[in-house]
């Protein structure tokens, strides 16, 4: 009872984003619930690739699973240049989880990482194009202003939240479609580059690209801002004074006024810093990837940022594991499906299923532990002598 | 309650509404309703219950007392069905059962009203009731007609005054007790547990619903009434079983027993009911409220223009019926909710519109009347919960980063010098019991440097044991020099620990009294009326 009481602090039927954290559960319990988690989601996978199998004219194959989940392994891990492949996919996973877990914390559900994302990629891919400074320095700048702008497009739920209680995940919504639209008519109007056949910005300076870190890769240096940043953020939130007042705004907000915190200021600050957050995610694939951003950008990582976060308990480091598996399976997909014919979709379906089972967790621990009990008393009275 | 029953006079209870007759049908010819025997549960590191054994006999209302944490709760979820006992049986009428949940124990005639209770605010009176055991019409039509006959012909018989079609979050809180009751009985409940049904309840409610269970009892209803408050058990009960550590240690005769015997059977040693302090000697004004005015949440003002002030080394009590601006009041104090018009000084300054956490490093110490909504954050650990007031501040932490060896320090002081039972100071504060949380608070707020005290509703639904450490802890604050401002609904706690008492009524205090030779008829006459009576050792309002 009191635990339900710790978790329904946020109130009442809104989203209690706090709630899905798993409070409650110490550490061991929570990796062994992701890991079966991790694991259901394989297995649905592979229960849809027998199932393709057996509708397929080839013939029923009972061990397709296993290969096509080792050409995704070996595809990924298997060799220096797929490893260089999964940690570009990371690399924007990671700071976009980061940006989902720390509003997490304060218990905010920022959806809008989306939205910020694309902000911090067209800033950075303005700053990246029109700065003139040597190397370390126009990089540098250009992956500030991208995270300034995310944080801008991050402060604007945050402040609309604190001064008139706008729930922050309508106001987000909102504001990712405004993003994505208006970024785009951005891209093909104000800041095309003239000289570019499709709708773009120009592309960025070479004094402000992420360099290739790993020879003969396309590994870029992203990665070490992506772990420097989840560090900074763990100490952030568990070793300073403003991480225990954002802790304590999401996990009881009274108990917060109480000891004397403002409610208001912390949710206009994790806002900001989560839209950073998110704003560097868009900034590092610009400078990494992109180069440039293009009027029909079409990417999900704001989303996906969402399913890290989740998956990585809303821990930094929990994220950047989530990160490492969902890098794994995308860049893996299409190896996979070139030995074996089937679909990379499957692998969006097989990352749905893992989201879904750790969300269900709680209730599946439920059932389980009621389920023992119920053994349990029922083998009693059968082992008694009457 | 007979003449036998001799209450200590300044915990005496309220006049009885208990037919003397009530319990003499009880005979020990009548076979008990329900019975437990041997029932035993082991959790990770307690044994909740050791072969516990309980009768109850129809139309018998029969205590069960004991300590939080002593198994109370545990041995009424196993006769509710929610955890399963490791050994021991149940029978109902004689016969053994196994009771699989809780729809299984409602169908066995067992019905439970939980302490916070389970009703859905927006739907009415009906439809709170049959939810979960609609009547149909047929299979797809709910038959709400015939729903709200039955209720009104149950409310008729037990004596409820209650319209079916009022939305229930319209209900005062003690009515909505008796939707949760009429919800068990709708379900023919012939055996009733409440677990402390008194705790939200103001004494006339209190007064009210315990006529309410004498009838039910009459009816022939067993009722099993969990309650750790001395004076209400032996007003109510037939008979009364005490728990202590898992284990029933005896059971009582209310027309015999006497608070003290029944305390010192709840915590297995002698306890002091009442709270011996000498004399204050009252210094230095600290506090010090001018015209005070403050609204609610609803924006409708509550607290209409008081006036008052706390001295250094003395105890002023609030005394009110819940719901008069005491809880804005205080909020108001501490800082948590603004003020309309009014000033508040404390130690001379000027502090009407001060942070809470000025206020707080200023010298205030708040003991909230909501210990897990305000005080605590449940699911941090005990170490960090015990900083909660001051991890801004060095030695916790330097330049924003937290210190967490000190932090470590003062939980390896604090939680032996509070006498907090916690396996280690690591473990999450939802892991405490409630008194135990309650030192928690009070360890940290008494442990600061403080010249002023806000105490609200300090010791509500704690056992006697975590009540007299409390109690003695106040006492020391102001022995050493502390304002005290006590808030409670209580109003013997109220008389025991106040130099001073000022009465609370519709948002004014409508007089205030010396502590010394107050008469508890005439206190509770004003938190009834808020007329102040006139006699001499009234003060009124100043």
């Amino acid at each position: 009872m009191t635990e339900e009481r710790g978790g329904g602090a946020g109130g009442g039927m809104s989203l209690n984003p706090t709630a899905l954290l798993g409070s409650g559960a110490g550490l061991g319990q929570q990796l062994v619930g992701t890991t079966v988690a991790v694991l259901l989601g394989l297995l649905v996978g592979a229960a849809l690739i027998l199932l393709s199998s057996a509708l397929s004219d080839e013939g029923f194959d009972p061990f397709l699973p296993i290969t096509a989940y080792w050409a995704l392994l070996e595809g990924s891990l298997g060799s220096l240049r797929g490893i260089g492949n999964v940690t570009n996919v990371m690399t924007p996973l990671i700071l976009v989880g980061l940006s989902v877990a720390f509003a997490f914390r304060a218990g905010l559900f920022n959806i809008g990482a989306q939205g910020q994302f694309f902000v911090g990629a067209f800033v950075a891919a303005l700053a990246g194009a029109s700065i003139a400074l040597p190397f370390p320095l126009a990089l540098l700048a250009a992956l500030a202003f991208g995270a300034l702008g995310g944080a801008f497009w991050g402060f604007i739920p945050g402040f609309l939240k604190a001064w008139r209680g706008a729930h922050e995940v309508v106001v987000t919504i909102m504001l990712n479609s405004i993003a994505a639209l208006g970024l785009n008519l951005l891209a093909s109007t104000l800041f095309k580059d003239p000289v570019a056949t499709f709708p773009r910005t120009p592309d960025i300076l070479p004094e402000a690209v992420l360099p290739i870190i790993l020879a003969d890769t396309k590994m870029h240096a992203g990665i070490i801002v992506a772990v420097i940043t989840a560090v900074v953020v763990w100490f952030l939130l568990f070793k300073s004074t403003l991480g225990m007042d954002i802790r304590t705004t999401g996990s009881n907000p009274n108990a917060a006024r109480y000891a004397g915190i403002r409610p208001a200021a912390i949710i206009v600050l994790t806002m900001s810093i989560a839209g950073a957050l998110a704003g560097l995610g868009g900034a590092v694939e610009t400078l990494g990837i992109t180069k440039n951003y293009p009027a029909e950008y079409n990417t999900t990582y704001g989303f996906d940022g969402i399913a890290v976060a989740l998956l990585g308990r809303a821990h930094p480091f929990g994220v950047i594991g989530a990160a490492l598996l969902f890098g794994i399976l995308r860049s893996g997909a299409g190896s996979m499906q070139r030995a074996t014919d089937i679909p990379v979709d499957i692998i969006v379906i097989v990352q749905g299923a893992i989201i879904l089972f750790v969300a269900a967790e709680p209730f599946l621990r439920r059932v389980w532990s009621r389920r023992r009990t119920a053994a349990a008393a029922g083998a009693a009275p059968a082992g008694s002598p009457a | 309650m007979t003449e036998g029953a001799t209450p200590t006079p300044a915990q005496g209870p309220p006049p009885a509404a208990v037919a003397p007759e009530a319990s003499k049908r009880h005979g020990e010819h009548v076979a008990p309703s329900l019975a437990m025997r041997g029932i035993t549960k082991q959790f990770p590191g307690v044994l909740a219950n050791d072969h516990i054994d309980l009768d109850v006999k129809p139309g018998e209302i029969h205590a069960l007392l004991g300590e939080n944490g002593a198994g109370k709760s545990t041995l009424m979820n196993i006769l509710y069905g929610l955890i399963q006992p490791d050994s021991g049986e149940v029978l109902i009428n004689g016969a053994p059962v196994r009771i699989s949940g809780p729809s299984d124990a409602i169908g066995r005639g067992i019905g439970m009203v939980h302490q916070h209770f389970m009703l859905v605010p927006v739907f009415n009176v009906t439809e709170n009731i049959i939810l979960g055991d609609e009547t149909m019409a047929n299979p797809v039509v709910l038959d709400e007609r015939a729903a709200e006959g039955r209720i009104k012909e149950l409310a008729a018989q037990f004596g409820f005054e209650i319209d079916p079609r009022v939305i229930v979050g319209e209900l005062s809180v003690g009515m909505q007790q008796r939707v949760e009751i009429l919800k068990a009985l709708y379900r023919d409940a012939k055996i009733l547990i409440l677990d402390e049904p008194t705790a939200v309840l103001t004494p006339q409610e209190t007064v009210e619903i315990f006529g309410v269970l004498r009838r039910l009892a009459d009816e022939g209803t067993s009722i099993i009434f969990i309650s750790h408050k001395l004076y209400e058990v032996l007003e109510i009960a037939d008979r009364i079983t005490v728990i202590r550590r898992g284990k029933v240690v005896g059971q009582a005769d209310p027309k015999t027993a006497t608070e003290e015997q029944l305390a010192e059977m709840m915590v297995g040693r002698e306890v002091s009911l009442t709270v011996s302090k000498e004399p204050a000697t009252p210094g230095e004004t600290v506090l010090a409220v001018q015209d005070l005015r403050v609204d609610d949440d609803r924006g409708s003002e509550v607290v209409r223009g008081c006036s008052f002030e706390v001295r250094a080394g003395e105890i002023l009590g609030v005394a009110g019926v819940a719901g008069n601006g005491q809880a804005e009041l205080v909020e108001a104090l501490v800082g948590l909710r603004k003020t309309r018009s009014g000033s508040i000084t404390l130690d001379g300054a000027v502090v009407t519109h001060n942070s809470v956490r000025d206020l707080t490093t200023r010298g205030i110490a708040y003991i909230p009347a909501d210990r897990q909504r305000y005080g605590l954050v449940l699911s941090y650990p005990i170490d960090d919960n015990l900083v909660l007031t001051d991890y801004h501040r060095a030695p916790y932490s330097r330049f924003g980063i937290l210190n967490e060896r000190a932090i470590g320090e003062r939980a390896a002081e604090l939680i032996p010098a509070y006498d907090i039972r916690t396996p280690s100071a690591v473990v999450s504060a939802a892991t405490l019991s409630g008194g135990n949380q309650q030192k928690l608070i009070v360890a940290r707020e008494f442990s600061r440097e403080i010249s002023l005290l806000v105490a609200d509703q300090p010791t509500r639904g704690l056992d006697v044991g975590s009540i007299e450490f409390i109690h003695k802890q106040i006492i020391a604050k102001r022995d050493a020099g502390v304002a005290v401002l006590l808030v409670s609904a209580e109003l013997d706690e109220i008389l025991e620990l106040s130099d001073r008492i000022a009465v609370m009524y519709r948002g004014q205090l409508v007089a205030t009294v010396d502590a010394a030779g107050a008469e508890k008829e005439r206190i509770g006459l004003m938190m009834a009326t808020g007329q102040a009576g006139g006699t001499d050792d009234v003060e009124g309002q100043r």
